[in-house]
This record gives structure tokens, C-alpha cells and sequence, in this order.
């Protein structure tokens, strides 16, 4: 039988507003364990928490950019579970008021749209991190607990089981890190557990408009274990309904290293919550003027910015797409053409030797040393023939470790082109002396000939010489034109 | 008159004459505290150093010719659910027995600010739970006024101290009567404000949507004079209102002429004792003779209020009392195998009977498939307890009634029975329900045992219950009365 997936995605995202979610503690990630907090996070008794209206703001904001509806009336509630992170033993979550809900985002995969609909979003708070002195909490004689991310803010924000592949889910998550990053709410670094994301999945026959029973996977700190925790898990059930099993409702959590999900609850142990009101804060009544504020200010949104990249500067919608997947490299992508108009050339260096460098040292286009005025300067040098465009990959590598601009580093290493024909035509002759068989072979019909001719050449030069120029005074010489 | 039986206000006046130093009425309460503790026994824990530091630096004050505020020099005791910085918190549990706060909760860096001095904490039922003091896991309190009865509860401990000359005035937290029913059973002054007038910041919270702190004192001008210390919004408790609250020394005017006062039907009926319905009758016809318009009213929801009350309070306490759990602070129980057996453990020794009695009740009122029969029904009740409210107080101005159905009753005779105990609260637990003020007052003595008459506000209306029990007590001699209690000085 052909079976399909459902899947629904839960994403948490810690926001990047200065102090915490309910107190004024700060929200810089790391610092030695325990520095970050006072009474208030640390839920000690007595305290009470007041809310940052940052966070608010940064929730509508997202709610706006998936295109929700924002309410007017919003409240908090706890939820309570019993866990040694969470200082309160409840988290100050929404339950049936969210902030915002009912939207949709917009995916592309393999050159189709989808709209993937957003069943909410809600602010809560993060809890704190255990260390455990063994492998598990279960198998430490002893854990400690750093209570420094408790109560930085976070959303939740829910999809409907729209999605069907492992790879729509990967780029509805792909997706909605590039608008949290456009949006500036979130840093988004899964690596730092900044962005975090459960699914829950099902597999039904295809043609079927019931659900199967659904699992929901945990512990997938990146797009790709996202992925392959997916494929992984719809497989697994795929081969329990063929063998004539059912699948158990529960929580399952993908073992990287494995490749594998493993069963952490059953349905059955699943937690009661008994989620109710938080008497310790006020309902959020949100003003409609609040609201427009906040959407005029929204930034321009990654489908916006794509689509004026295809329009304005004639780029393939795959480069479109791929520039602006990420704000920070669309920014770069800008800066570099406003400096050196020739966008196609700038999107070919930003997507290939760029990313290249940068994914290959897992950098963040923040953290890259070349600079847009760079790029555009090297571009320029290319341009005008002071460079080659091997060269220019040489020096684009220099300039991506140390830093430097590419005018320093063709002056440093001398890498200025030969373009004087009269310097290059000696150098020729002396090679075309030098080579008297490989001149036959030519002469006698063999075109690869002039390859090594050339690489002779440039061997002379150490690499300097105008390739074009070459090209041009070997094949006089030979008299081949 | 014995110092350490003064009010506030009486001992400012001798500060500010030079008549006596602050450093006098300090050890005056010390030593009175000290020779009466034994058999009263209202403190968790004392602080006679800070008493003596604020006094001198009251004395210091006064001698360079500068005013002092009217708390200033003053020895004051806490309940001790009310977080002191360095000065141990307990809720008169195990659970907390040696924790020590890092930080002052709001009402105590105002008290601070006044330049009144902390002599003590003072016991409790654990948690706030309770109406006898009969469940501190330390000891029991005394009445002052029959030692072998209940100083009621929870801030048995602050009533008691106040009626027995062990502290001028002391703050007390009422939940759903825990100021106003002890302050009844041991004859002073207690007022429970109106939900967010004062901060409950650095308050361990009982139930959160019912809890506030208020004054318990000797008189109603002290009381006004520690509300104004303590009132006002505070930017760290989100429910605390924006409201600014006047200066309360004003409405200490006794005149009543013209004053509606209702009298809520259904809080003189089932259970009322029939010798303190006498006393608290007198004394509403004596408001009446002080001018006061006096009538007949309905609160046709009361008899809900108790057993919605006791879905809302331990439901939001089951929540609250869940940060016990061993992991960073307080008790731990040794030998747990692992996390959830050390939360077990910790919490099944930690905590009382009473206080797991509540977590249970609350639990299993939030639980999944019980919220809407329980909690959800219990809220739309107390929505209907204001609106009786609402309705009462377009006709009135006042609500009175007795604070208590009976007076104190004697150690253990309800402390094996918790319906009967939850009932001395029915008089009480509505307002909680409702958000509004009340105070109780001394009104007469049955049975040679304080009763206490409650008068109950519209939201706010605080002002309007302190004019009413001013004038009353102007005209009466109740607040003057004293325990006897037989120790050696």
C-alpha cells in the first residue's frame, strides 16, 4: 500500500530581547552557571513575575509575518509538571488565549508552493539547563542545574499537520528561521538551542482523509537531523502497519548518533499539565493601534525580497531564493551591488565561493572577514583586467581568512595580471623555442597542444599572465587563426 | 501605661515630646516579649538587634531636631510568610525551616523606609493554611486572653504578639479571613485591604488571587497609619493597582451621621453563636445611635462562597507550594535513590497534614477532565459573590457583620475535624472571593472572650471602613481592653 505523511511541526524560538521574559536578568547566553538570575527567575518564594513588553511586541511581531490574527484579548496560564529545570515547577506558558493564530506560510519545494497554515503562536518561558554527572538523569548519582536560560523568552509556534515530506518540513522550518531572523526576534541558532523544533507524525494510505495515530519526536538540533529523524520515523511506522502492527501513540526521541527514534513515553504517561490561569499577571488587552505600529514597522519579508531580486536585478529565482533565505546574506547580497552593479556576477561569487568558504568552516555570513565593499573591490579589479579570475579566486580565499582588502593582497604578493603584450609575447617565444615537439603536435592537428602550451606559460609567469592574452599571441604564432 | 501596651500613635507623640527615647520603648517591648513568650509563645523568631538599631537611629533623629515619621522607632513583628532579607522566612514549615531570603519583600523595605524596627517573626499556620495556628509545624500559639484557646488563624502569631504587648503592631496576610477572624478571637484591629492595594511582593504566596497583606493593630489609627506605610502600587507585582491611595489619617473623623450600612442576612444565620450575634447586634445599634442608616440586605451567593473557595485557594496553592521540592533550597529529605523519589520524600516530610490536604484537593481540582465541573465553575461563583456585592453597595455604603460565627475555641477541638474548622471562616471568605476591604474591630466580649465586628467595603472604600470603625470605636471602650495575662515582669 502507498502510505503518506502528516506531519506538524512545534517550534520554539528564544527571543533576543535584552532582559528575560519576567524579570531583569539578562539574556547573553553562556556566562558561568548561575550568574544570570536573581530571586525572581530562580522562583523563589515570594517573587512574582512581571512581564517585559519587548516579548510582546516580538510576538505580535511573528504573528503578523505568519500572517496571523493578532487578539485583542490575550492571557498567561501555567503549566504544571514536575522537572529539576524548571525552578517553579510550572512554566508560565498560554493555553486557550494565544497572542496570535490562525496564519499560514507560504513553502517552496522542488519548484511548487505550498501554504502551510499556522495554528498559533504563544509566548512562555525557557526553562534552565541540567548537567548531568553521568549519561541521564536517570543514571547520574548527581545532575546540577545552571538556571541562567530560565526565563528567557520564547515562542511557541504551532503548524498545522500540513506538511507531507521530510523535506517540506525542512523548508517550512528553513522558512520560518529566515523570517524570525528577517524579523529580528531571534538568533536562531539551533547549535545554541536558540531555535528548537518537535514534530508530530502520522502515516495514512494515500487517498485517505483520516489520520493515523501520531508520534511525536523530540531532540532534532538541526535542519538536517530534522530530516532524516523524519524520513527515519516514517519509515519505522511504514514497516510496523505492514507487518500488521499499530502504531503506539507516544513521545520518541531521535538518537543522532543512531540514526534512530526511541520511545521516551507512552500516551498513557503522558503529563497532565493541568494548565489554569496565572493569578500573578494581568490579561493582556492589546491595542489595535499597537498592532498597526508594529506592522508598519515589519521589515521586508524574505518572499518580498526575493521577489524584487527577480525583478530588479533579473536573478534566476533559485538564486533569488537562495540570497534571501538568509537576511544577513540578502544584506550582503545588497550592499555588494549597490557598490558593484553587476548583480548576476555578485550572486555568482555570494553563492558560490562565499557560502563555499562559509559552509566549510560552518560560519555565519555575521562572522565572515570579507566585507561587501571587498567583494565589489575584487569585482572591480577583475573587471578592469588587473586580475584574473584566478587570481580572484586565489585572493578571495586570502581575503576570507586574514581579512585583508584584495588591493593589499595583489600589492603584497604581486599578483597584478601581465597584460603588456610586448612582456608576454617574449615569454611566449621562449616557450614556443623551448617546445618544438609540442609545436609539431600542434601543427600536426592536436588542439590539446595548445592547452600545455599555455599552462607553460603561465608556469613562466607564476600565474600572472593575462590568460586571454596568451591565448591570443600563441595562436598568431602558431598561425592558426 | 505600660509602654509595650501603647499604640503607635501614642508612643510618636512621647518620641517627639522627648518625654521617652526610642531606645526606651525598645527594650520595653523586648523584655515584654521575652517574659511573655513562654506562655504565649507568638514567635518564630525574634530580631532584637534590628529593633534596637531602628530605635537608635530614631533616637539619633530626634536629637538633631529632625522629623520623624510616624512608624519611626517603632517595634513591629511580621507573619512569617513575608520574605526578610538575612532574617529567616519559615511559613512555619519544615519545608522552609532554614531558609534565609536574599531578598525584602515590598512591605518590608516600606516598613523600613518608616524607620520602624522588625522585633520578630511570627508564627503562622503553615502556609497560611489554617484558621487556629494549630497547624505551625513548630508550636503552638496562645490567646493571650485564655490560654488554653486558639489565637486563630493563620496570623495567630501576629494577633497574638499585638494583644499581648510583644510588638506595637504587626502585618498580617488574609487569605480568606487569616487577618480578620485571629484579630476577632484576640481583640485587636485587623484589616485585610482591598485585592491590590498592597504589594504582595516577597509574600509566599498561598493563593494568589486571594492573598493580601494588612495591618493588625491596637487601634484603627494605627491601622491607618501602617496602611499608609504599606499601600500603593508596586511596579513588581503586576497585580497591584495603579491606584493612589490618600492619606488614611484623614478619614479618622468620627462621624457616621448618614452612613448606609447593610447588614448581609445571610451571614446571622446556621452556625452564628447566639450570644456573639448579641454583641455584634449592640454593636451595630450603637452605629445606628452614632447616626448611621442601617438595613436589611441579601447576598443571595454566600453559602456558595465556601466551597468555591476551596476549589480557587488550593487549586492556585497546589500550583504555588509545587516549587518545594528539595531541588535548590529549604528541606531535602537525605537517602532519596533519585529525583522523583527525593521529590517525594522531601515534599511527604516536608510539608503538614493540612498543607497536603490542600495540594491534593487542589491537584485533582485542576485535572484534566475536572477543571471545567470544578475550577471553571468555581470562578463563574465568585463572579456571582461580587455581583452580590456589586448589588449590596448601590444601596450601601457598609456592609457589618460578625467576623467570626463564635468566639476562640480551645486547642484541638477542631483540629481533627477540617469542615468544621473551614466554617469559622464563612463570615470572612466571601470578601476574599470578591476582591473588596474589610476590617474587623473589637465590639464586646462574650463569654469573657474578644468578638470581633467586620466591616465591609466597596473596592477601595477603605477610607469610608476606617471612618465607620473610628467613630465606633471612639465611642466604645473595647480597643482599650488588655489580656491579663499573669507573668513575671
Amino acid at each position: 500500500m502507498e502510505y503518506e505523511a502528516v506531519i506538524g511541526l512545534e517550534v520554539h524560538t528564544e527571543l533576543k530581547t535584552n532582559s528575560k521574559v519576567f524579570c531583569g536578568c539578562t539574556t547573553a547566553f553562556g556566562g558561568e552557571p548561575n550568574t544570570h538570575v536573581c530571586p525572581i527567575c530562580l522562583g523563589l518564594p515570594g517573587v512574582l513575575p512581571v512581564l517585559n513588553k519587548r516579548v510582546v511586541e516580538f510576538a505580535i511581531k511573528i504573528g503578523l509575518a505568519l500572517n496571523c490574527k493578532i487578539a485583542a484579548f490575550s492571557k498567561f496560564d501555567r503549566k504544571n509538571y514536575y522537572y529539576p529545570d524548571l525552578p517553579k515547577n510550572y512554566q508560565i506558558s498560554q493555553y486557550d488565549l494565544p497572542i496570535a493564530a490562525g496564519g499560514y506560510l507560504p513553502i517552496e519545494v522542488n519548484g511548487e508552493t505550498k501554504s502551510i497554515g499556522i495554528t498559533r503562536v504563544h509566548m512562555e518561558e525557557d526553562a534552565g539547563k541540567l548537567l548531568h554527572s553521568g549519561e541521564s538523569i536517570s543514571r547520574s548519582p548527581y545532575s546540577l542545574v545552571d538556571y541562567n536560560r530560565t526565563g528567557v523568552p520564547l515562542l511557541e509556534i504551532v503548524s498545522e499537520p500540513d506538511l507531507r515530506t521530510p523535506e517540506e518540513a525542512r523548508a517550512y522550518l528553513e522558512k520560518l528561521k529566515a523570517i524570525l531572523q528577517y524579523t529580528d526576534v531571534s538568533d536562531c541558532k539551533m547549535e545554541e538551542g536558540s531555535l528548537r523544533c518537535d514534530a508530530n507524525v502520522s502515516i495514512r494510505p494515500v487517498g485517505s482523509d483520516k489520520f493515523g495515530t501520531k508520534t511525536e519526536i523530540k531532540n532534532m538540533n538541526s535542519f538536517r537531523a530534522l530530516q532524516r529523524a523524519l524520513e527515519y520515523e516514517i519509515q519505522r511506522q511504514r514497516e510496523v502497519l505492514e507487518s500488521g502492527g499499530r502504531i503506539v501513540q507516544e513521545t520518541r526521541s531521535w538518537d543522532e548518533a543512531k540514526g534512530i527514534t526511541v520511545s521516551m513515553r507512552s500516551k498513557e504517561q503522558a503529563h497532565d499539565y493541568r494548565y489554569f490561569p496565572e493569578p500573578d499577571l494581568v490579561p493582556l488587552v492589546i491595542e489595535r493601534e499597537w498592532v498597526e505600529e508594529i506592522r508598519r514597522s515589519l521589515p521586508e519579508l524574505p518572499d518580498a525580497r526575493k521577489e524584487r531580486l527577480i525583478r530588479d536585478y533579473g536573478l534566476p529565482p533559485y538564486d533569488a531564493g537562495v540570497i534571501t533565505s538568509s537576511r544577513d546574506l540578502a544584506d550582503f547580497f545588497d550592499r555588494t551591488v549597490a557598490l558593484h552593479p553587476d548583480a548576476k556576477t555578485v550572486s555568482n561569487w555570494v553563492m558560490g565561493e562565499l557560502l563555499r568558504l562559509l559552509n566549510a568552516g560552518n560560519l555565519d555570513i555575521t562572522r565572515s572577514l570579507i566585507k561587501p565593499a571587498g567583494l565589489a573591490e575584487l569585482l572591480r579589479l577583475m573587471d578592469q583586467g588587473t586580475i584574473s579570475g584566478k587570481m580572484a579566486k586565489v585572493i578571495f580565499e586570502e581575503m576570507f581568512s586574514t581579512g585583508k582588502d584584495p588591493g593589499t593582497i595583489v600589492r603584497e604578493q604581486g599578483l597584478v595580471q601581465i597584460s603588456d603584450e610586448g612582456e608576454l609575447a617574449a615569454v611566449v617565444d621562449r616557450v614556443l623555442a623551448g617546445n618544438p615537439g609540442v609545436v609539431e603536435d600542434f601543427r600536426a592537428g592536436k588542439e590539446r597542444a595548445l592547452g600545455f602550451l599555455v599552462g607553460q606559460v603561465m608556469k613562466e609567469t607564476k600565474g600572472k599572465a593575462n590568460p586571454g592574452l596568451v591565448n591570443k599571441l600563441l595562436k598568431e604564432r602558431l598561425g592558426s587563426n | 501605661m505600660d509602654l509595650h501596651y501603647m499604640t503607635a500613635h501614642a508612643i510618636h507623640k512621647l518620641l517627639v515630646a522627648r518625654e521617652v527615647s526610642a531606645a526606651e520603648v525598645a527594650e520595653a517591648v523586648l523584655a515584654r516579649l521575652e517574659a511573655v513568650e513562654p506562655v504565649v509563645r507568638s514567635f518564630v523568631t525574634t530580631t532584637p538587634e534590628l529593633t534596637r538599631a531602628a530605635a537608635s537611629r530614631a533616637d539619633e533623629a530626634i536629637a538633631r531636631g529632625e522629623r520623624i515619621t510616624p512608624l519611626a522607632g517603632i517595634p513591629m513583628a511580621l507573619k512569617d510568610n513575608m520574605c526578610t532579607k538575612g532574617v529567616r522566612t519559615t511559613c512555619s514549615s519544615r519545608m522552609l525551616e532554614n531558609f534565609i531570603p536574599p531578598y525584602d519583600a515590598t512591605v518590608v523595605v516600606r516598613l523600613a523606609e518608616q524607620g520602624s524596627g522588625l522585633i520578630g517573626k511570627l508564627n503562622m499556620d503553615e502556609f497560611a493554611m489554617g484558621s487556629s495556628t494549630e497547624n505551625s509545624r513548630f508550636f503552638n500559639t496562645k490567646n493571650p486572653w485564655d490560654l488554653e484557646r486558639v489565637p486563630g488563624g493563620s496570623s495567630g502569631g501576629a494577633v497574638a504578639a499585638v494583644a499581648a504587648g510583644q510588638a506595637v503592631f504587626a502585618l498580617g496576610s488574609d487569605t480568606g479571613g487569616s487577618i480578620r477572624q485571629p484579630a476577632s478571637f484576640c481583640g485587636v484591629v485587623g484589616l485585610k485591604p482591598t485585592y491590590g492595594l498592597v504589594s504582595r511582593y516577597g509574600l509566599v504566596a498561598f493563593a494568589s488571587s486571594l492573598d493580601q497583606i494588612g495591618p493588625v493593630t491596637r487601634d484603627v489609627t494605627d491601622c491607618a497609619l501602617v496602611l499608609n506605610a504599606i499601600a500603593g502600587h508596586d511596579p513588581m507585582d503586576s497585580t497591584s493597582a495603579g491606584y493612589q491611595p490618600p492619606d488614611y489619617r484623614e478619614c479618622l473623623v468620627p462621624d457616621i451621621k448618614g452612613l448606609r450600612i447593610g447588614i448581609p442576612r445571610e451571614y446571622f444565620g446556621q452556625g452564628l453563636d447566639p450570644d456573639v450575634e448579641r454583641v455584634v447586634r449592640e454593636a451595630i445599634g450603637l452605629m445606628e445611635e452614632l447616626g448611621a442608616v442601617v438595613d436589611e440586605v441579601s447576598l443571595p451567593h454566600t453559602e456558595y462562597a465556601l466551597p468555591a473557595y476551596y476549589i480557587v485557594a488550593p487549586a492556585e496553592a497546589s500550583s504555588n507550594l509545587a516549587r518545594y521540592d528539595g531541588v535548590g533550597y529549604g528541606f531535602r529529605v537525605e537517602g532519596a535513590t533519585d529525583v522523583v523519589s527525593m521529590y517525594m520524600k522531601t515534599r511527604s516530610e516536608g510539608f503538614g497534614q493540612e498543607v497536603k490536604r490542600r495540594i491534593m484537593l487542589g491537584t485533582y481540582a485542576l485535572s484534566s477532565g475536572y477543571y471545567d465541573a470544578y475550577y471553571l465553575k468555581a470562578l463563574k461563583v465568585r463572579t456571582l459573590i461580587r455581583g452580590d456585592f456589586d448589588q449590596a453597595f448601590k444601596k450601601f455604603d457598609l456592609l457589618a457583620s460578625p467576623t467570626s460565627p463564635t468566639v476562640s475555641f480551645k486547642f484541638g477541638e477542631r483540629a481533627d475535624n477540617p469542615l468544621a474548622m473551614y466554617l469559622s471562616d464563612l463570615c470572612t471568605i466571601p470578601v476574599n472571593m470578591a476582591g473588596i476591604p474589610a476590617i474587623s474591630i473589637p465590639c464586646g466580649f462574650s463569654q469573657g472572650l474578644p468578638v470581633g465586628l467586620q466591616l465591609m467595603g466597596k473596592p477601595f472604600g477603605e477610607e469610608t471602613i476606617l471612618r465607620a470603625a473610628y467613630a465606633y470605636e471612639q465611642a466604645t471602650p473595647w480597643h482599650r481592653r488588655r489580656p491579663s495575662l499573669e507573668v513575671q515582669q
